[in-house]
């Protein structure tokens, strides 16, 4: 069971590259938010990962409980994960307003477009 | 879907329990989960909903633009407000303590207050947003 | 976790627009329930509501905008670059983490700095049962304004990109 102590470090690796794959890889504008996406809630898993702790319960006191997951990442994301939210609308308000003046929201066929005179 | 009778007597059902949760997911924070980031979101899913059954019209006429505006800076000055009335009560920016005779009692009125900023402020901007991008198609 | 990462993965190969969308709905609720096996309540209470319901609307609401319906497709292929590129950039990563403590473990560094502090005084210092919400609304009060400040701001950016009143018609020449 050593080499799985790892393990949810390892997930969450391969989920970031997943989301980076996805950024760089397709021309859809939409897809790239999607990857953003994957990548954000990878790096949310890693940082509930680091603040979790065996045998222990969530932090809210009570009577009775010895050891609590540490509350400070819960607070870092519970807050990242709403800014997220705002921040990926204002991606998707950006690409309506791409697609309104190129009528595309292809990457490559933006540039093309950019290129002519 | 506007049209169904089903989804619309369901979610009429589900609307009111919905901002009730979220009310009680709101100021019940402080002692089980919650808090305002996620009584904003369930309160501005419950009008999303209406909205996605309703139409948008309906839904705008209920709760209109210039409403959300206010209540989206409100949250915002109210959060900048209690940081302020800590310093005009004798002590640092965002010290709640300072608030009440008791520190406690200042630590609680405080973290209630802000939390109460923070709801408004996060169910009106997703309310908007929704608004801003369904309401873009009736103008193409 | 496995779980995720298939999503994830038919996520990349998936040739629709509008299925991908409802499956980043899913993936979001896949990693709520991980959330509450890491004991993290409140962090899977907003992943669910906010990543399963406002994401994916305002995502669907988005290819409405754009005109894509539900039966558009295009070819997916597989591009090397990038690919090797990824790859090469998670090995760096996985090697990596040979330097991470071991997952779950008490003594980690993380558990060793404030977040003693935070579980042990906050009964007497803030005096609420919920310490998440005593170090978000409290001791990180800052932070959280910064945040409440950024939603704020980025709701007003959309109104100003997607809001009513347009000054000039499309294509016109104020952009140069």
């Amino acid at each position: 069971m050593n080499w799985l102590i790892h393990y949810n470090y390892w997930i969450v690796i391969v989920l970031m590259m997943i989301g980076l794959y996805l950024v760089i890889a397709r021309a859809n504008l939409v897809r790239k938010v999607i990857g953003l996406n994957i990548f954000q809630t990878s790096v949310f898993i890693l940082f509930i990962s680091i603040g979790a702790s065996r045998g222990a319960s969530a932090p809210i006191l009570a009577e009775g409980i010895q050891s609590y997951a540490n509350p400070l990442p819960h607070v870092l994301i519970l807050t990242a994960i709403v800014v997220g939210v705002a921040t990926t609308a204002l991606a998707l308000a950006l690409i309506v307003r791409i697609h309104e003046e190129y009528g595309s929201i292809d990457d490559s066929s933006i540039h093309d477009q950019d290129d002519e005179p | 879907m506007k049209n169904d009778p089903v989804v619309k007597a369901v979610s009429d059902l589900l609307i009111p329990p919905i901002l009730l949760f979220g009310l009680y997911v709101q100021f019940h924070g402080d002692f089980g989960p919650g808090g305002g980031f996620q009584a904003g979101v369930i309160i501005a899913v419950a009008i999303i909903l209406h909205a996605l059954v309703h139409g948008l019209p309906a839904t705008r006429s209920r709760i209109p633009d210039h409403f959300l505006r206010i209540t989206m800076a409100a949250g915002v000055i109210l959060y900048v407000g209690v940081g302020f009335s800590g310093i005009l009560a004798g002590g640092e920016f965002l010290n709640y303590s300072v608030l009440a005779d008791d520190p406690l009692t200042g630590q609680h009125i405080g973290v209630l207050l802000i939390e109460l900023g923070v709801g408004c402020t996060v169910a009106s901007v997703l309310i908007m947003l929704f608004y801003q991008f369904a309401g873009r198609k009736g103008q193409r | 976790m496995t779980l995720l990462v298939a999503t994830a993965i038919a996520l990349v190969k998936l040739p629709g627009l509008f299925s991908a969308v409802m499956l980043t709905g899913i993936y979001s609720l896949l990693s709520a329930a991980l959330f509450v096996l890491l004991d993290a309540v409140d962090v899977a209470f907003t992943e669910a509501a906010v990543g399963a319901g406002i994401t994916t609307v305002l995502m669907l609401g988005t290819l409405s905008l754009l005109g894509v319906s539900t039966s558009d497709h295009e070819p997916i292929q597989m591009q090397p670059i990038p690919l090797i590129v990824v790859v090469i950039t998670g090995a760096a990563l996985i090697f990596a983490t040979q330097d991470m403590p071991a997952f779950g473990d008490p003594d980690a560094p993380a558990h060793r700095h404030v977040a003693p502090r935070y579980l042990n005084e906050s009964a007497t210092e803030v005096g609420l049962p919920n310490v998440v919400t005593s170090v978000l609304a409290s001791y990180r009060g800052y932070d959280t304004l910064g945040e409440v400040a950024v939603i704020f701001t980025a709701g007003v950016g959309v109104m100003l990109l997607l809001g009513r009143r347009r000054r000039a018609p499309r294509g016109d020449q104020d952009e140069k």
